[in-house]
């Protein structure tokens, strides 16, 4: 490269770094300061509304439940119970839908009878489920999954189908050019590149596992049950502790929020960064 | 053995025919060029010859073992390395695990891409995505080797470049190229014989042996080259015409 290339692409270098590092600075600020904002409003509103304290507690009084909630045990314990529940439901979910799935995208007959079924049970609110479980399964941990299950499973199924079928159709003319039989074709070239959707799926699965859980453990309490987040919104209910039932309900966001931060969203960037795809879906060719 | 094909014909259900009652001989050994016009069945031929696509009528021989396959655009799998793309085709032929990765430098040596084995296809320019498809329908180690318009997405001095290399691999390996492509000059300067194909349906028009001495002549190829282009956008236009009408 000439010297005068390298003086005109320098500035050029640091401009975009520096126009990349304020776009990043600001996707991080900018929901902050909203937050800020909001909270600031909140709080000015629960003193300034003309409403029993109670019935509209500012962000302080919610705060101030947090050390009662974590000094008993009883917050900590519900998250790591609810959280249980919903990892391993949601790993079931992921051995169960992953095998129908292929099998769906395999023979189109049978995906012609249960994929519209599949599709509608993904628009029913798993909620529904809750009564016709408990009266299978009383009040029990089985209950919990049954919803957990029925919440999870037809996202996942209908993600790596959606994943399968956009795989271009030139892959497949390379699996029979190469030699590849059904199963190695499966294996070395339709999962991987079904991959992206595939993990836009489990996201999605995830979500849905996540408000499935916490519908079942809203209606579902006592008996044999252990107290999960959403028991505890119930209780909160029960005892007309608004503070309580705001807490509870910001816990379940960030649980949700986390897992979606740290586990989905890397995974999929790096799944499009090496593949050369960037995030509006073109190609960093 | 090379390829033949007897009285071949294809049509798609619900259209007319795309080729019909092509017959060729390939030899062993042979490079030979498929020159045809934009839609006029070369690639749906050379799918017919990979058993990606069946004749609707005729039939075709080709060595047992089928036939290595370069595609158009390359057609490497994004999430894999340059040496995964070839290890691959090398796994999926049944080449021994333990022998795999020296054969895949070799290849990679091959094409001149010694230093590129880790990168994802993404990170190659488009004559190094090419190399590395080539590499790898190398891999497949088969007697024929079938190529789509696979120069045909590349700058002009790449293409150059990667003519020669293909010219010394065909002549280092001795396999039987065909190669599909509307390139009236790339034909001449790489093939020992051309098919000049008719538009819709397809059927061989023209067949051109190339000499050394032709290939080597600047005159006798521009004369040539001259002469088959005429050919070719009278085809074109044919194919215009006939597309308009329906």
């Amino acid at each position: 490269m000439s010297a005068l290339a390298q003086q005109v692409s320098s500035p050029t270098v640091k401009a975009d770094k520096l126009r990349r590092h304020m776009t990043s600075l600001d996707s991080v600020l900018a929901p902050i300061i909203t937050v800020i904002v909001l909270l600031s409003l909140w709080q000015i509103v629960s003193w300034a509304a003309p409403i029993r304290s109670d019935l509209l507690p500012g962000p302080g009084a919610i705060v101030a439940k947090l050390p009662e909630m974590l000094a008993n045990g009883s917050l900590l314990g519900a998250v790591g119970t609810s959280l249980f529940r919903a990892l391993s439901g949601f790993l079931l979910a992921v051995l169960i839908a992953t095998p129908v799935a292929l099998l769906l995208a395999h023979h189109p007959l049978l995906r012609k009878g249960l994929g519209p079924l599949i599709s509608a049970m993904q628009v029913l609110p798993s909620i529904a489920w809750v009564p016709a479980a408990i009266i299978l399964f009383g009040l029990s941990n089985a209950t919990i999954y049954m919803v957990l299950l029925l919440g999870a499973v037809p996202s996942i199924i209908n993600g790596l189908l959606s994943g399968i079928d956009l795989i271009p159709p030139q892959y497949r003319a390379l699996s029979q050019v190469l030699g590849a039989d059904k199963r190695q074709h499966i294996w070395h070239v339709e999962l991987p590149a079904a991959l992206p959707g595939y993990v836009a799926g489990l996201r999605q699965g995830w979500a849905f596992a996540w408000r499935s859980l916490m519908a079942a453990e809203l209606i579902a309490v006592g008996g044999a049950l252990s107290l999960g987040v959403g028991s505890l919104l119930q209780r909160g209910r029960d005892l007309a502790d608004l503070p309580l039932v705001i807490l509870v309900i910001l816990v379940i966001l960030f649980v949700g929020v986390l897992i979606e931060l740290f586990c989905f969203a890397p995974v999929e960037r790096k799944l499009l960064r090496d593949r050369g795809i960037n995030r509006t879906g073109g190609k960093n060719v | 053995m090379g390829v033949e094909l007897h009285e071949v014909s294809l049509s798609y259900p619900g259209t007319d025919l795309v080729i019909d009652s092509l017959t060729a001989q390939i030899d062993d050994g042979e490079f030979v060029a498929v020159l045809g016009a934009s839609g006029c069945g070369k690639s749906s031929l050379l799918n017919m010859i990979a058993g990606l696509l069946q004749p609707t009528s005729g039939w075709l021989e080709v060595p047992h073992d089928g036939a290595a396959f370069m595609f158009q655009d390359g057609n490497l799998l994004p999430w894999l390395s340059a040496a995964d793309n070839i290890s691959l085709a090398l796994k999926l032929g049944g080449y021994p695990a333990d022998l795999r990765d020296a054969r895949v430098a070799e290849l990679l040596n091959l094409v001149q891409l010694r230093h590129a084995g880790n990168k994802k296809p993404h990170e190659l320019s488009g004559g190094m995505r090419q190399r590395v498809a080539l590499a790898r329908s190398l891999a497949q180690d088969r007697q024929v080797l079938l190529m789509d318009e696979p120069f045909a997405a590349l700058d002009a001095i790449t293409r150059d470049m990667l003519h020669e290399e293909l010219h010394n691999l065909w002549q280092q390996t001795g396999k039987t190229i065909i190669f599909v492509t509307h390139n009236v000059r790339e034909a001449i300067r790489l093939s020992e014989r051309i098919l000049v194909l008719s538009s819709h349906p397809g059927r061989i028009l023209e067949t051109r042996r190339i000499s050394a001495q032709l290939r080597n002549d600047p005159a006798q190829s521009a004369a040539l080259a001259d002469e088959l282009t005429t050919i070719l956008r009278k085809e074109q236009r044919k194919h215009e015409r006939t597309s308009a009408a329906s």
